[in-house]
């Protein structure tokens, strides 16, 4: 295996948690809906995901188990802003220390326990193409989910009446409401898939990144799932970019640092926010209409009775 | 946010226990740990530690511990939250805790304080740490005899003493086998990032690394070497479960003793502010069993622990040369002093790299 190709698979593995969670939250906040609680979901989700393929031994019934877990949470997040009409930013983090605080109880009795990854497709022929073969048909059904999905999303998003819809509501829900569409049942369903892909991508760490279960294990994926949705100014297409890019500059700055070039390991840790901040600026000095941002994002709604 | 949380949880468990009829005369003890109690490495151990301790005292004592504290200004307040529960020794757990240790010692005279792994002291602070490079001499030897491909592979966290003395020790021991051997170091910036570690491991075998030694705290690089058919040194604990075919020892944390010792001299009335740094003779550290390796380097492995405890193998043997190319200065005769290898910020001859920020 040459050192590009390794460096690629590695680079593809850092990405996915990254790409599941952040499709999810970019689906959520499309529909107006900040929810800062990607990082709770994703270790409940991992611990979860962990605790059903351990029991099972199914890495299957672990990926179920880990979405239904960030469901869970994610309800838990729609009843506060969407029904009792909580502050989202404070509901988010909370959702973030409880996350935390569950993981931990659901998965201490795990802690120390192994389970076997999920498996990595083989088709005879296809995958032993040197260099292409692995990175393109080699990998496990996580990596092809989390493009699947993204692609899912866009499409739902940008060729859909629903995908209209929901971008209404996250933009002017007032108006949306005034047209007769159930705003908060829209944003219910947005939250829930949120919640599904964050649970998704936290149980992928267990199930196939690092095959035990240990609290905290997520190490603030979640926070950089967040980032890369405002990296992407709330695209699909950029937030594929962004994830493999975030991803590979973890890598890189690994092996620029065993290959001893030299190049600060802080600053290069520090690369993918300092290149959300530029987006950010260069978004806000566009001459194109100023920010992407859904325009109802954060804000909550509360119908008139 | 999660940390004044943790905090006020326990100090509302801390408080409500103190109303209790029996909790007059117990001492009570707590603990500040960095990483989750289930971390498999350097808070794990704290806490069998911890629980040695309670089992030596029974009702005598009670705990109470806060996990997940980051370390800095931050573990100030929760610090301060134990001390204000009535806690009359506290065991800080965590290089990073340092300056908060002292300050909060500081306002609380009466309540004695335990720093790990740092080197400020007070009256009512004491230090004390594993001399972790005599375990990280034993596995610079093996894996000088053990590196088919003469390159080692190393995650280090921060760029403290305590992980550069811990490189220069690997190192110069495996030069004493191997004089051309060469050491990739991967700073990973974090204690304990399970992915990382493991992309940091990946990495490092990619690059032609076939002995991977570790200064974080989670299993995941045993793991991605035991994946890889590569050879590994655990970390903090007994990591063999993540790779019987892999790990070749670990250098296993026994804090047990101490704590016992340090809470019965509290008990007697007996605790002063001290220093206390042990090693391999004091079984604060302890060598897992040397495995996957063949009997010759097993038995040098051996002699070379026995050694160290008997007081004759120095790992910091003079002569040092530094990385420069000047040879270090020997202030204590035939080894570098204490105070040499608790503020050490160089490299040795031979690591081709650099330290990050110098």
């Amino acid at each position: 295996m040459g050192l590009l190709e390794a460096i690629i698979l590695a680079v593809l593995a850092a990405s996915t948690p990254l790409l599941l969670a952040a499709t999810g939250e970019l689906v959520t906040e499309r529909a107006g809906v900040l929810n800062l609680g990607v990082e709770g979901m994703m270790i409940v989700g991992a611990a979860c995901g962990f605790a059903g393929a351990w029991l099972t031994g199914s890495v299957i019934v672990g990926a179920i188990c880990g979405m239904l877990a960030g469901v869970v949470l994610s309800l838990v997040f729609a009843l506060m802003t969407l029904a009792l009409a909580v502050n989202q930013v404070a509901a988010g983090l909370a959702l973030t220390i409880l996350g935390t605080g569950v993981s931990g109880l659901i998965g201490s009795r795990f802690v120390g326990e192994k389970i076997t990854t999920a498996p990595k497709l083989y088709i005879p022929g296809l995958t032993d193409i040197p260099f292409a073969g692995r990175i393109l048909f080699g990998q496990d059904a996580f990596v092809y989910l989390s493009l699947a999905l993204i692609i899912g999303a866009s499409w739902f998003l940008y060729r859909t009446r629903g995908g209209l819809i929901l971008r209404a509501v996250g933009d002017n829900h007032a108006s949306a409401h005034a047209l007769g569409y159930p705003v908060l049942r829209i944003r219910m369903f947005a939250v829930m898939f949120g919640g599904a892909c964050a649970g998704l991508a936290g149980a992928y760490l267990p199930l196939a990144y690092t095959p035990f279960f240990i609290p905290g294990m997520t190490a603030g994926r979640g926070w950089i799932a967040l980032a890369l949705v405002v990296f992407s100014s709330w695209l699909p297409g950029r937030l594929v970019i962004g994830a493999y890019l975030f991803g590979a500059v973890t890598i890189l700055q690994l092996h620029a640092q065993g290959a001893g070039l030299g190049i600060p390991s802080q600053f290069m840790t520090a690369l993918p926010y300092l290149a959300t901040v530029i987006v950010l600026v260069l978004i806000s000095r566009a001459r194109t209409g100023g920010s992407t941002a859904p325009a109802a994002l954060g804000t909550v709604f509360v119908p008139d009775r | 946010m999660r940390k004044i949380l943790l905090a006020a949880a326990a100090a509302v468990v801390a408080a409500s226990v103190s109303f209790g009829a029996s909790a007059a005369d117990k001492l009570k003890v707590g603990f500040i740990y960095l990483g989750p109690v289930g971390d498999l490495g350097w808070t794990y151990q704290h806490d069998l530690g911890r629980l040695a301790m309670l089992k030596e005292f029974g009702d005598k004592v009670e705990t109470t511990y806060l996990e997940n504290v980051s370390e800095g200004p931050d573990s100030e307040r929760s610090i301060e939250q134990l001390a204000r529960a009535g806690n009359k020794l506290i065991f800080t757990t965590s290089f990073g805790y340092m300056e908060p240790t002292l300050k909060v010692a500081r306002k609380y005279p009466n309540v004695h304080f335990e720093h790990a792994t740092g080197y400020k002291r007070d009256k009512n602070v004491s230090t004390y740490s594993g001399r972790f490079y005599e375990g990280r001499h034993i596995q610079g030897l093996i894996a000088g005899k053990m590196s088919k491909t003469g390159v080692l592979g190393y995650i280090a966290s921060f760029p403290i003493p305590e992980v550069i003395s811990g490189i220069n020790a690997t190192m110069l021991a495996a030069q004493t086998i191997n004089p051309n051997i060469k050491v990739k170091i991967i700073w990973v910036n974090t204690w304990f990032d399970p992915g990382k570690e493991a992309d940091a491991a990946k990495a490092l075998i990619d690059q032609g690394a076939d002995i991977i030694m570790q200064h974080t705290d989670s299993p995941a690089a045993m793991q991605v070497a035991a994946e890889r058919g590569k050879l590994a040194f655990g970390q903090d604990s007994e990591m063999i479960k993540f790779g019987p075919k892999a790990q070749l020892t670990s250098i296993m944390n026994n804090w047990g003793p101490y704590y016992i010792a340090r809470v019965k001299a509290e008990l007697e009335g007996t605790w002063k502010s001290e220093d206390q740094w042990a090693g391999l003779k004091e079984k604060m550290l302890v060598m897992a069993p040397y495995l996957n390796m063949p009997d010759d380097v097993k038995k040098m492995a051996e002699e070379a622990e026995a050694a160290i405890k008997e007081g004759k193998l120095l790992p910091f043997k003079c002569p040092i040369t530094a990385q420069d190319g000047k040879e270090v200065e020997c202030k204590a005769g035939t080894h570098l002093d204490d105070g040499q290898v608790l503020g050490m910020n160089f490299y040795v001859k031979g690591i081709d790299d650099k330290i990050p920020g110098k």
